[in-house]
């Protein structure tokens, strides 16, 4: 293969688009190779990089797309502020090198266990530009914390994975980071009565930033967030509240808070075992049934169940096994031959197809932008 | 503001067409006399006016598919409509087009506590979501003012904001899926009950379409455990600028209130003089509400407190009960209404950057003294949506016009620093000529590429969101 196209700003990018003559693998940091792309060629946002503004009074940053995710990171620490949406690290879970890229952050809409209260990428992205299939290059939102001047395709860049075009930058809604969070675990629950449980600390007024159970460890954990003492109350009513679930131990120390979250972000529980790895996203309390049915080698639930993460066996058609539910399968991790065999994104019943696939060839008519990804 | 020419191919065949959606529809459905179509001439921008052809309210997804396909045979022009309460005119017929009325579409479906979300007919209005769902402790989040009158369906369609979303975000941040009607009858569903729908994001370029993609008929929206407790507290301050740097201070300490609301002078004036809610006078007052326990809401408010102190208030006021709460909201929810008593009024809802808030407010200022027009500052400061009511006198010959120009001024301003020209009131009819000063001639055609997809003849409320000019060969074709 040849060497990676790599151009260095956002028009010469649009030249190398316009100019391809054939598919384009797209590459922020390459730490997601997911699904089947059809492509001899790499065009890499590496060359593409920084932040251009960052005005912490106004919680709003901008940065070009191959700007290490982990730049942004310290950038914003440095102000106490950070990327609400918990981005989580797939390198692990993928066995893959590389730098994530805000620009892979924001066309794969990444988000992690303070989805349940905040949203996902999708919610934090205030502007883009991007080139299109065909080398034009777009604008869409801008900077401000609201703007409903004209269509939001903000939100159909987010989640493209770059088949709608290759973002060159991106505008993001920061926010301050929080003093203090604490821990609750549940020990011992069944996945129906752990789902059962985070409903009930989700629909009470505490303000859960993190509801997630690996039925492996036999762990369920609740995080609440924010000024110490309103933290420390709300995990004591919490506490309270669950009682018919068990004793709930508080974890109130940073660190351990941190890997606690870190490990369930980036779903450590799969890392290094063999086998495909699936991403659900579901009713909740349908998520329980769900997991039974997938007879799989592990589970692992996120955002009150909303999302589970199961680890089958090599080659398996986990879609075939679940049948219809409510909500969507993705294949996360496969062999280069599964990819080939199974789609990476749940088949869309036919009208969505069809609106998606003429999405696509608008905004790439030569088919050349990650094809075979996403359809 | 112009309007393109209504097919008069279309108004000849009125009569069949009437005929056609009276056969297809109930009784009482299909309105077309002049009369009653009068009705549906105008939302709340009211300066434009036009009666349709006829209007139809159907009760259920199928009578609106039912329609649809009708008019789609047809080649009529369909504008969606809600409760008719945009102020951006997004819901303006034309005389040769079908106003399709939700309103008779508003029943609950389903509600579920445990995966916190609720199923509704679109029609709905936005404060009966609540209704339905607050007797078990739960609320949906964005609250437009108008939400006692707003359908559902509109604020999917303009992706509404409100008071409240600096904490909980606008519309789109709280759709998890909807039932939709395509210009052709065919019915799609996208997302559900679950967090995120799959494929492409089309829930979100839907939503905020100005119903220019399809009709919405059922909504899955995402509800919230209410709070135990919020207070507000009021601030003055002696200038514009010393209250925007308040704003950003506290943004930037890390306390994140539910809201944060601006209002100046003048238009502390009007409402004090319509509502009596006892506010200060000074050059600009702030709201900020904070949500939780007694506790919590004390030590918020004593950060926010302290901020605020150290901009020398003239004036800061907690409100000790709910009575007290009621009086310092009750001038800011007056606050149209008062500046409408005076005069004619019309609501701009530019959005800039929060750190540009004392040069925009002191640029209007300078603009109000040279177009000769009055204009009162009512805004949700904690995003930079700003809200400037110009006052004007629709007797008065040119008044209007004027009007529109010092408006036109002031969102170019807004563009300037940062912004944009909208930030949660839609295009519609009124920003559609000026979408050339925020985005290039690309920036909009790939807009309109979206709409081709959905609805490639261009029927659905094609003359809104984009300048005619540029719209013009897709709505030929
Ligand atoms: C006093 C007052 C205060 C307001 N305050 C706020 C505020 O705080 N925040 C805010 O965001 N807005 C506010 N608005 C603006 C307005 O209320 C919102 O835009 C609202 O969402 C419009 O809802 P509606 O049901 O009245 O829609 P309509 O006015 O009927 O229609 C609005 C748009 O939606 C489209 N539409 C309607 N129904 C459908 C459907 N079923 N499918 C597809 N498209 C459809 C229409 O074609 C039109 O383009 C205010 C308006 C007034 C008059």
């Amino acid at each position: 293969m040849a060497a990676p196209l790599t151009p260095s700003s956002e028009a010469e990018l649009a030249e190398t688009v316009a100019g391809a003559t054939g598919p384009l693998r797209i590459a922020g940091g390459d730490t997601r190779r997911i699904g089947a792309v059809q492509a001899e060629s790499v065009l890499s946002l590496s060359g593409l990089s920084g932040i251009t503004l960052y005005e912490p009074g106004a919680l709003t940053l901008v940065a070009r797309a191959g700007t290490p995710l982990a730049e942004i990171e310290a950038t914003l620490a440095a102000q106490h502020q950070w990327l609400a949406f918990e981005p989580m690290d797939h390198r692990a879970l993928q066995g893959s090198a590389g730098t994530p890229t805000i620009g892979g952050v924001c066309a794969a809409n990444i988000a992690g266990p303070r989805r349940v209260q905040v949203g996902a990428a999708r919610d934090f992205m205030l502007g883009v530009r991007f080139v299109d299939g065909a080398g034009r290059v777009i604008r869409n939102g801008g900077r401000v914390m609201k703007n409903v001047t004209g269509y939001d395709l903000v939100k159909l860049l987010a989640g493209c994975h770059g088949t709608l075009g290759v973002l060159t930058e991106v505008a993001l809604k920061v926010l301050p980071e929080v003093e203090t969070s604490a821990t609750l675990t549940l020990a011992g629950l069944g996945d129906a009565d752990a789902v059962a449980a985070m409903a009930s600390a989700l629909g009470s007024p505490f303000e859960i930033t993190g509801a997630a159970h690996d039925p492996g460890a036999g762990l369920t954990r609740l995080r609440v967030e924010g000024f110490a003492a309103s933290v420390a109350y709300r995990a004591g009513r919490l506490a309270e509240r669950l009682a018919r679930f068990g004793r709930a131990e508080v974890e109130t120390d940073a660190a351990a808070n941190a890997a606690i979250w870190t490990a369930i972000r980036d779903v450590a529980a799969f890392a290094g075992r063999r086998g495909d790895v699936w991403r659900l996203s579901v009713k909740a309390t349908q998520a329980p049934d769900l997991v039974a049915r997938a007879a799989a080698r592990g589970a692992v639930y996120d955002w009150g169940g909303g999302l589970v993460w199961l680890l089958t066996e090599e080659g398996a058609d986990l879609r075939a096994r679940l049948g219809h539910f409510a909500g969507h399968a993705t294949l996360v991790r496969a062999s280069a031959e599964t990819r080939a065999q199974v789609p990476t994104f749940h088949p869309e019943p036919a009208p969505l197809a069809r609106i998606s696939a003429g999405l696509r060839a608008k905004f790439d008519p030569r088919g050349i932008l990650n094809p075979g990804l996403m359809g | 503001m112009q309007m393109p020419a209504p097919s008069q191919k279309v108004i000849g065949a009125k009569a069949r067409i009437v005929a056609r959606l009276r056969a297809a529809l109930p009784e009482g459905a299909v309105i077309h006399e002049l009369a009653e179509t009068r009705a549906y001439e105008c939302d709340a921008l009211t300066a434009y006016r036009c009666p349709p052809l006829c209007a139809v309210l159907p009760a259920s997804t199928e009578e609106v598919a039912a329609a649809l396909r009708i008019c789609h045979e047809e080649g009529v022009p369909v504008v969606p409509r809600g409760a008719g309460t945009s102020l951006a005119g997004g819901a303006l017929p034309t005389a040769d087009s079908v106003v399709l009325g939700v309103a008779r579409l508003n029943r609950v479906l389903e509600t579920d506590y445990d995966n916190r979300f609720v199923r509704v007919q679109a029609g709905r209005t936005n404060l009966s979501v609540t209704g339905a769902v607050e007797a078990n402790g739960f609320f949906y989040a964005p609250d437009p003012s108008s939400q006692l009158a707003c359908a559902i369906a509109g604020n999917i369609a303009m992706n509404s904001g409100g008071a409240h979303c600096l904490k909980y975000g606008v519309t789109t941040n709280n759709l998890l899926g909807v039932t939709m009607v395509l210009m052709d009858g065919s019915v799609i569903e996208i997302g559900g009950a679950y967090m995120d729908a799959g494929g492409l994001d089309l829930l979100g370029v839907i939503c905020g379409s100005e119903g220019q993609l399809g009709v919405v008929t059922e909504a899955t929206l995402r509800i919230l455990p209410r709070p135990e407790g919020a207070r507000p507290v009021l601030m003055g301050f002696d200038s514009n600028e010393v209250a925007g740097a308040c704003v950003s201070d506290i943004i930037k300490a890390g306390v994140l209130p539910v809201a944060i609301e601006f209002m100046d002078r003048p238009c502390i004036e009007a409402t004090e003089a319509f509502a009596h809610a006892g506010y200060p006078m000074c050059e600009a007052l702030l709201i900020v509400e904070v949500e939780g326990s007694p506790a919590e809401i004390d030590h918020q408010l004593g950060l926010i407190l302290d901020i605020a102190r150290r901009h020398d208030p003239v004036e800061l006021r907690e409100a000790r009960d709910a009575d007290e709460a009621a009086r310092i909201w009750l001038g800011r929810k007056s606050a149209f209404g008062a500046m409408g008593q005076i005069n004619d009024y019309m609501c701009l809802d530019g959005t800039i950057p929060v750190s540009a808030l004392p040069t925009v407010l002191r640029r209007i200022g300078e603009m109000s003294q040279s177009y000769g027009l009055a204009v009162g500052n009512v805004f949700h400061a904690g995003d930079g949506n700003m809200h400037p009511l110009i006052l004007y006198d629709a007797n008065k010959p040119g008044d209007l016009e004027k009007c529109e120009a010092f408006g036109a001024e002031v969102l170019r301003l807004c563009v300037e620093v940062g912004g944009c020209l909208t930030g949660e009131h839609g295009v519609g009819i009124e920003k559609r000529d000026l979408m050339g000063v925020q985005y290039d001639p690309a920036d909009l055609d790939a807009q309109m590429a979206v709409k081709d997809v959905f609805d490639p003849g261009w029927l659905l409320n094609a003359a809104k969101v984009f300048p005619l000019a540029s719209s013009q060969a897709r709505r030929a074709g």
